[in-house]
């Protein structure tokens, strides 16, 4: 297991060195979107419409925060269960997305793009949003402001901490991690 | 007849919310504690340090314990010489749009296919009990989506008796894994009809993670389960250790002689709750 501290976006040689298990402090931007952003993306990349954001390099957080209380840029933030993104996800990752954080297992066409990506999934603690709040500076909706909780944000976060869950070499660490 | 002003019970279900999300109950900080100790494995003590942090966090910043914070669920004690000025329904409603707006709660609540956000987290999910006497007893839980998506019920056939009942629950907790958020709890519901073992796992999530059933029989099955699922080894969040279940909790119901309901409701590790009595 080691440690990495990365900064967005990710480039190949950055996800080729991480290993599952591995602990990654992550600065720079990511972006959120969680099942209805997700299903708008897909619908408007089918429409042949550009996306609100550049996919290439980036990193997309499974995650639906709590209104911001005044003076925070955001409210409680940790990860949603990610297998109902498994319907979206390969085809970003095709695109150049080149991780997601969120937490619970994958399915096989994800992990397979992955593979073909050179692209990463990272786990982040469930439940701990008060927590991954910290390390967040700055939110700002850049699509979707309907969905409200579900509209895609643009974070700006600071050593944000995960956990390589699956790798782009096959790893995973629910598979390695049994006690 | 006791008569209860609307307001007191508004305010009341608005804190219930703000401070369910807000606090972690006493008894899961317990279970943390003890559970952190018993753990070898260092990233399972690390998960229990965190989620130890985001609870000192959550009550210093007032930030909510998790983001998902859940539809609102009660389960309310309705004294049969009792009333609630304006309807006791509606109160509990509002007392939710309160306090999830007051307390910076994210809204889940939507349609089930234009998905369209109620905007207000109501309706609730309230179940009534009448009972004797004139006091009102309101349970709020907040059950988050992740967690309840990997609960389900089945009905076995009678001759499958505890062994079906024990291998379906693990074959879900093993199935649901690291989603649901583990260390998880465990409600399980036996008997009644179809609905009814539900609504009973759901309510076994209310007591106390450290007490013991009255009945010893049942209170030994609970033990049986919690050391089976434990033996799984899936850990906190999935990673590895001793600890995937922080309690099995039962609640059961005489039942048709034709069936076996069962119902197994999974709650993720910080068990938010709380209750008030009027």
């Amino acid at each position: 297991m080691a440690e990495y501290h990365l900064t967005t976006p990710l480039t190949d040689e950055d996800v080729t060195q991480l290993k599952s298990g591995d602990v990654v402090f992550i600065s720079g931007t990511i972006y959120t979107a969680r099942d209805a952003a997700h299903k708008r993306l897909v619908d408007a990349l089918d429409r042949g419409e550009e996306l609100p954001f550049d996919l290439k390099g980036a990193i997309v957080y499974y995650v639906g925060p709590t209104p911001p209380p005044p003076g925070r840029p955001i409210g409680s933030a940790g990860p949603t269960t990610s297998y109902r993104m498994d319907a979206y996800a390969p085809r970003l990752h095709s695109l150049g997305l080149k991780a997601s954080i969120g937490k619970g297992r994958r399915n096989d066409e994800v992990k397979q793009a992955l593979k073909d990506n050179t692209a990463v999934y990272f786990g982040a603690t469930g439940g701990a949003g008060a927590l991954l709040s910290q390390k967040i500076k700055a939110a700002e909706i850049v699509a979707y402001e309907d969905l409200g909780p579900e509209a895609i944000r643009a974070l700006t976060v600071d050593e944000f901490p995960v956990t390589v869950i699956n790798d782009s070499h096959g790893g995973e660490l629910y598979v390695t991690a049994k006690r | 007849m006791r008569t209860i002003q609307r307001d007191t019970v508004v305010d009341a279900v608005a804190k219930l919310c703000i401070d369910a999300n807000r606090y972690l109950p006493a008894d899961v900080r317990r279970a943390f504690e003890a559970a952190q100790a018993n753990e070898d494995n260092p990233v399972a003590r690390e998960v229990f340090r965190q989620l130890l942090e985001n609870a000192d966090l959550a009550e210093e910043s007032g930030l909510p314990l998790c983001q998902d914070t859940g539809l609102a669920v009660l389960f309310v004690e309705v004294g049969e010489n009792l009333v609630v000025e304006g309807g006791i329904r509606d109160a509990i409603n509002e007392g939710v749009r309160k306090g999830y707006a007051e307390g910076f709660l994210r809204k889940s609540a939507c349609d089930p296919f234009t998905r369209a956000n109620t905007g207000d987290n109501t309706p609730a999910i309230i179940h009534f009990d009448l009972v004797p006497g004139e006091s009102l007893k309101i349970s709020f839980m907040a059950k988050g989506g992740g967690s309840e998506n990997m609960s389900r019920v089945t009905m076995l056939a009678p001759s499958q008796g505890f062994e079906g009942i024990k291998n379906f629950i693990l074959d879900r907790v093993a199935e649901a894994g690291p989603n649901p958020c583990p260390p998880i709890l465990v409600g399980i519901g036996i008997g009644g009809t179809f609905e009814n073992a539900a609504i009973l796992s759901k309510k076994a999530l209310l007591r106390e993670l450290d007490d013991t059933h009255p009945d010893p029989e049942i209170a030994a099955k609970e033990n049986e389960l919690l050391g089976l699922i434990n033996d799984l080894g899936i850990g906190p969040m999935g990673l590895g250790g001793k600890t995937t279940c922080l309690a099995v909790k039962i609640a059961m119901a005489p039942v048709h002689l034709a069936s076996l309901p069962l119902a197994v409701n999974i709650q993720c590790h910080s068990a938010r709750h709380k209750e008030v009595t009027l």
